[in-house]
């Protein structure tokens, strides 16, 4: 639970970002660290669009997904990014594991980290369960998302989209709307956006705003809470609706989707309001019609399918700098 | 022995003595230029890949001389070879990866490398192997500033700004203005 190292005046280099052995939260992770992760998915991005797209980074290196939960597109993005480093790559999904077995999370991991793994990518549905890994295994630890904890390397992918829209990510009024207590994507968001000096505003129906949420802000950046849409929307530069959750919600948080669409659903209309150049942006699977507009899922201010691109240079990056070296960084 | 091995030998060093001036280096470039062209046959089929990151600059430094030459400036690639390390899996911390934009196919064309300095030979052969993935050019060469000596691997320069005897200790360095031309050379001694 240390929230890392920190490398206060103890090395010489202060401008060496620290990465850390593991990755399990943003809240681990200094603003310059992550910069220098967005910064070296710049030079990852260019690899997609080769005619050769491989390169040998972390070869002979293995990298295990290990997804406690049903997930195709953050596991087929670690895959390909994998293996565009060039790393062994072993998916490992829970339907197909001993868990059904009655085999404990510890018990798995450690069986796979004998086969003499370097990189276990984890999602789960219990918060904290990365953390878990960390403690246990030799293996870099990449946190892939835990329950409603954390999603670090969709918050890094939304931080390099919003960079390469917008150029920078400083002063930015950003809306995440949605149910922020379900959505990791929303708290590693958050973290990642008010550390590199973003105004977030948070909007969601009371009963989907967990109280204290605005406690994981850390500055430069600040954050509000409202319940109000369009009031938020007025100069945003960037609009982040979440996917509505109904799966994880146990009791209705709300009536209904037509009402949900009706209040806190993302249309041309209520664009206008945005700022001049704004970008909508996706988490994806989008539910049209409910958090987002088919006008507006479609337009030319919609980074959905940018991100998921995005997305494989990014988790490039996070592997690559996790994985290599026998661990000694930690 | 590792670049960054050396590097941290930095304690107790001398000041640091000029071995090349803004003006040696400009009538280098100028004669590699014309060495490049003579070489081949023209500019016709060659084009530049600048080593990031010293080599960047000087890749287009060298073009504007041979486009003085033959007024067609041949077209430039940039190259991060950090990828294509040997040593990567050794470190613990990972260096920065950079762009890597060569807009045009290499298949068939002869490609002069560009670097700032020539020590190990270990950063020309990752270029090497990093070429391979763009396509397979008729001929590769490589043209550098300044050759310090002690290689590593059997690699060579065919055209060189200035040879300068050094010991494997030691620091080159070549230093560039914000517009990308060359202010000079400078070596500081081991301790």
């Amino acid at each position: 639970m240390s929230p890392s190292a920190t490398p206060t005046g103890s090395t010489p280099e202060t401008t060496t970002p620290r990465f850390g052995k593991h990755l399990l939260s943003l809240r681990d992770l200094s603003a310059d660290t992550i910069t220098a992760l967005l910064n070296t998915a710049d030079g990852f991005l260019e690899i997609g669009t080769r005619t050769v797209k491989k390169v040998p980074a972390l070869r002979g290196k293995t990298v295990v997904n290990l997804f406690f939960e049903p997930s195709t597109r953050t596991r087929t993005s670690f895959e390909l990014a994998a293996k565009r480093l060039s790393a062994d790559v072993l998916n490992i999904t829970v339907a197909a594991s001993s868990v059904v077995k009655g085999e404990t999370l510890t018990d798995t991991a450690r069986t796979i980290e004998a086969m003499n793994t370097d990189t276990v990518v984890i999602r789960h549905a219990a918060a904290g369960a990365p953390q878990l890994l960390a403690e246990t295994l030799n293996s870099h630890v990449i946190n892939a998302g835990d329950g409603a904890h954390e999603h670090p390397t969709q918050g890094l992918l939304d931080l390099f989209t919003i960079r390469r829209a917008k150029g920078r990510i400083e002063g930015l009024n950003v809306v995440i709307v949605g149910d922020i207590t379900h959505s990791r994507v929303a708290r590693s968001g958050l973290i990642g956006l008010t550390k590199l000096g973003a105004h977030v505003r948070l909007v969601a129906p009371p009963t989907m705003i967990p109280s204290g949420i605005e406690k994981l802000s850390e500055g430069p950046g600040d954050v509000t809470v409202g319940y109000d849409l369009d009031a938020a929307l007025k100069g945003a530069d960037v609009i982040m609706p979440l996917r509505l959750q109904l799966e994880r919600q146990g009791a209705p948080l709300f009536p209904g989707k037509r009402e949900y669409a009706t209040l806190y659903g993302i249309n041309r209309e209520r664009m206008a309001a945005a700022a001049e150049g704004a970008i909508v942006m996706h988490p994806g699977p989008i539910n049209r019609g409910v958090e987002i507009a088919h006008d507006v899922a479609d337009s030319d201010q919609s980074t959905i399918l940018s991100q998921v691109t995005h997305g494989v240079a990014v988790r490039m990056a996070v592997l690559y700098h996790y994985s290599a070296g026998q661990g000694a960084a930690a | 022995m590792t670049p960054q091995h050396t590097r941290s030998e930095a304690g107790g060093r001398s000041a640091a003595r000029e071995i090349l001036s803004a003006d040696d280096a400009a009538r280098a470039l100028k004669r590699m230029a014309h060495e490049v062209l003579e070489s081949g046959k023209g500019a016709g089929n060659l084009v530049l890949v600048g080593i990031r990151r010293g080599g960047e600059p000087l890749a287009h430094r060298l073009a504007d001389a041979i486009q003085q030459i033959e007024s067609v400036q041949p077209p430039i690639g940039l190259l991060d070879i950090t990828l294509y390390r040997d040593d990567l899996g050794q470190r613990a911390d990972q260096p920065e990866v950079r762009e890597t934009r060569i807009p045009f196919d290499i298949t068939g064309k002869d490609v002069l490398l560009v670097d700032d300095v020539l020590f190990t030979g270990r950063t020309i052969s990752a270029a090497l192997n990093a070429l391979t993935d763009f396509g397979r050019p008729a001929h590769v060469l490589l043209a550098v500033l300044v050759d310090r000596g002690h290689r590593e691997l059997p690699i060579r320069a065919d055209f060189v700004g200035k040879n300068i005897p050094t010991s494997p200790g030691d620091r080159v360095e070549v230093r560039f203005g914000d517009d990308g031309t060359v202010l000079g050379a400078t070596l500081e001694d081991a301790a």
